[in-house]
């Protein structure tokens, strides 16, 4: 396909149609047949009868609109970006952090800050992990880099706190060890959310 | 109604009765507003108020208690006195309507057997009375519009005018051709005309609708609510009002709709008459019921008219078909007898 329909800057000349419209009546007849016509026309009951149905539908059909927000939440998308969650090893509990430092050196905002050590079996232990959520820009990359997927962005949006250290620590964004067979693995650029089947539905043309 | 049953009216059952009049138009008025949340929200498929009390029911408590706790703020250029006084003339005014519209039919106290006429007073001028008083409640909005030193307000008011012109007349004749029927302006005398249970809309059904149309217009509701039509104006009259000011103007519109509910239910569809299985006074809640509803349900579905647009309605279709109206019944009446 050529550029050339995206090039024709002549608005209204390509692909529109005009509707049809009735033209205003400049008799006095035409203007009594157009009221006539309008009141016998059963326009406003149809009004009324579309707000009934709908009516009918949200309080016998079960299709209430409302999300009632704190009691009952949407899923969110696996790309939303919220506060970080650090993951364990499924199979031995403990942390997956290498401790390579790959996303304290990425972070743009500089809010990530951690210490590392070897423990007693030469192994790098982290010693100390914070990210600092008043300069968190939540752009991501810290997840994206990591190798190991240990730190992924979780689902807690509600960051509302009284003091943001509550969120901040290592041991807040671990999994907790008894909770470990729940811990959602990173779905991956581009995953759907999981109630998009849910939310295709057709464009809503007529009534 | 055989002589010992003649209604006793004594002073002390008049303020009684006016006391109760009082007491349940205020509280069904203020339940209004949760129905009217209610109705609308269903229409949109929400829920509405639901958070205080069992399915919101308490709303209106704590609306109250917003509404008397709110500083009482009269700006500083308004017209104080006509400030103050503008929000009681619509409740007054609506609240005094209501005293010679009757709504159940006359019944007995058991145990002290007292014989009840359901009506504050029933006066022979019953309808001037009633649709006089409800017009008379257009002053407040028009005093109000004009006494706040707001720009908004003045529109406001002077649609008030405009929309008070337009309507009235119509009210007035399409009520005229029933009246003729009759022969009578006691509303007690319409319930009786229709004890046979044949309604008077079967008659009349251009009149009622034109009625309707008209009590729209007169309660400010939704296709011509522009007194306060908050997308254009603000809010109309009532910009600078807060509190219980405020709340005034919506307990007078509320107990007007009722009001209206009434006169319709009284004058067209048969008043309190028992009709089939049903008592008259199970009749008349449920024909107030549905007009309310039906405000409710209009204001739901129904976008609102433009100014010009009331005016155009109202003088050049709707009078005519009342004047015409009045003169097909007065020609059918004639050859009648």
């Amino acid at each position: 396909m050529g550029l050339e329909q995206f090039k024709n800057r002549n608005v209204g000349t390509q692909n529109y149609k005009t509707l049809d419209l009735d033209h205003t009546p400049v008799t006095g007849m035409g203007q009594f047949k157009q009221v006539v016509s309008r009141t016998f026309k059963p326009e406003l009951f149809v009004g009324l009868w579309v707000t009934f149905r709908e009516m009918i539908n949200a309080l016998f059909r079960g299709k209430m609109h409302t999300t009632q927000y704190p009691f009952e939440k949407l899923p969110i998308s696996p790309r939303y970006r919220a506060i970080h969650d650090m993951l364990r090893l499924l199979e031995s509990g403990h942390y997956r952090c290498i401790g390579c430092g790959l996303c304290e050196k990425i972070c743009i905002s500089n809010c990530i800050s951690m210490d590392t050590k070897y423990d007693e079996n030469q192994r790098k232990e982290v010693s100390e992990y914070t990210i600092n959520f008043g300069r968190c820009i939540f752009c991501g990359y810290c997840a994206e880099v990591c190798p190991e997927l240990a730190i992924v962005h979780g689902s807690r949006y509600e960051t509302a706190s009284e003091q943001r250290a509550s969120f901040s620590l290592f041991e807040d964004m671990l999994t907790p060890i008894d909770q470990l067979n729940l811990q959602q693995e990173y779905q991956g650029f581009g995953a759907i959310s999981p109630n998009a089947d849910e939310n295709i539905k057709k464009t809503p043309l007529a009534y | 109604m055989d002589a010992t049953h003649l209604p006793e009216v004594t002073a002390a059952g008049v303020i009684i009765k006016a006391v109760l009049i009082l007491a349940v138009i205020a509280a069904i008025a203020g339940f209004g507003t949760y129905i009217e949340r209610k109705i609308l929200a269903f229409m949109q498929r929400r829920y509405g108020p639901q958070h205080v009390g069992p399915y919101g029911l308490l709303q209106l408590a704590a609306d109250g208690i917003k509404l008397f706790t709110k500083e009482d703020i009269i700006p500083q250029h308004a017209n104080k006195i006509i400030f103050a006084v503008a929000p009681v003339i619509t409740a007054a005014t609506a609240f005094i309507a209501l005293a010679a519209v009757p709504v159940f039919p006359d019944f007995t106290i058991p145990f002290i057997d007292v014989y009840v006429p359901s009506i504050a007073s029933d006066i022979n001028v019953g309808i001037l009375f009633v649709l006089g008083m409800m017009a008379a409640g257009l002053y407040g909005p028009l005093l109000a519009g004009m006494a706040q030193a707001n720009k908004w307000g003045i529109i406001g008011s002077a649609r008030t005018a405009i929309q008070f012109l337009s309507y009235e007349v119509v009210t007035g004749l399409s009520i005229l051709a029933p009246i003729m029927m009759v022969g009578s302006l006691s509303f007690v005398d319409f319930n009786d005309y229709q004890a046979d249970g044949t309604w008077l809309v079967v008659y009349q059904p251009v009149a009622f609708i034109l009625f309707l149309i008209a009590g729209f217009a007169e309660t400010n509701r939704t296709p011509f609510d522009l007194l306060e039509h908050e997308a254009e104006i603000i809010s109309g009259y009532v910009t600078e009002y807060s509190g219980m000011r405020w709340g005034l103007f919506f307990i007078g519109e509320y107990a007007n709709m009722i009001t209206i509910g009434v006169i319709a239910s009284v004058v067209f569809l048969g008043g309190y008459n028992d009709f089939w299985i049903f008592p008259g006074w199970l009749m008349i809640i449920g024909k107030i019921a549905f007009s309310f509803f039906f405000m409710l349900w209009v204001r739901a579905a129904w976008p609102h008219v433009r100014p010009d647009q009331l005016m155009w309605l109202c003088w050049k279709v709707l009078m005519p078909l009342a004047v015409i109206n009045v003169v097909i019944t007065g020609i059918v009446i004639m050859l009648v007898q």
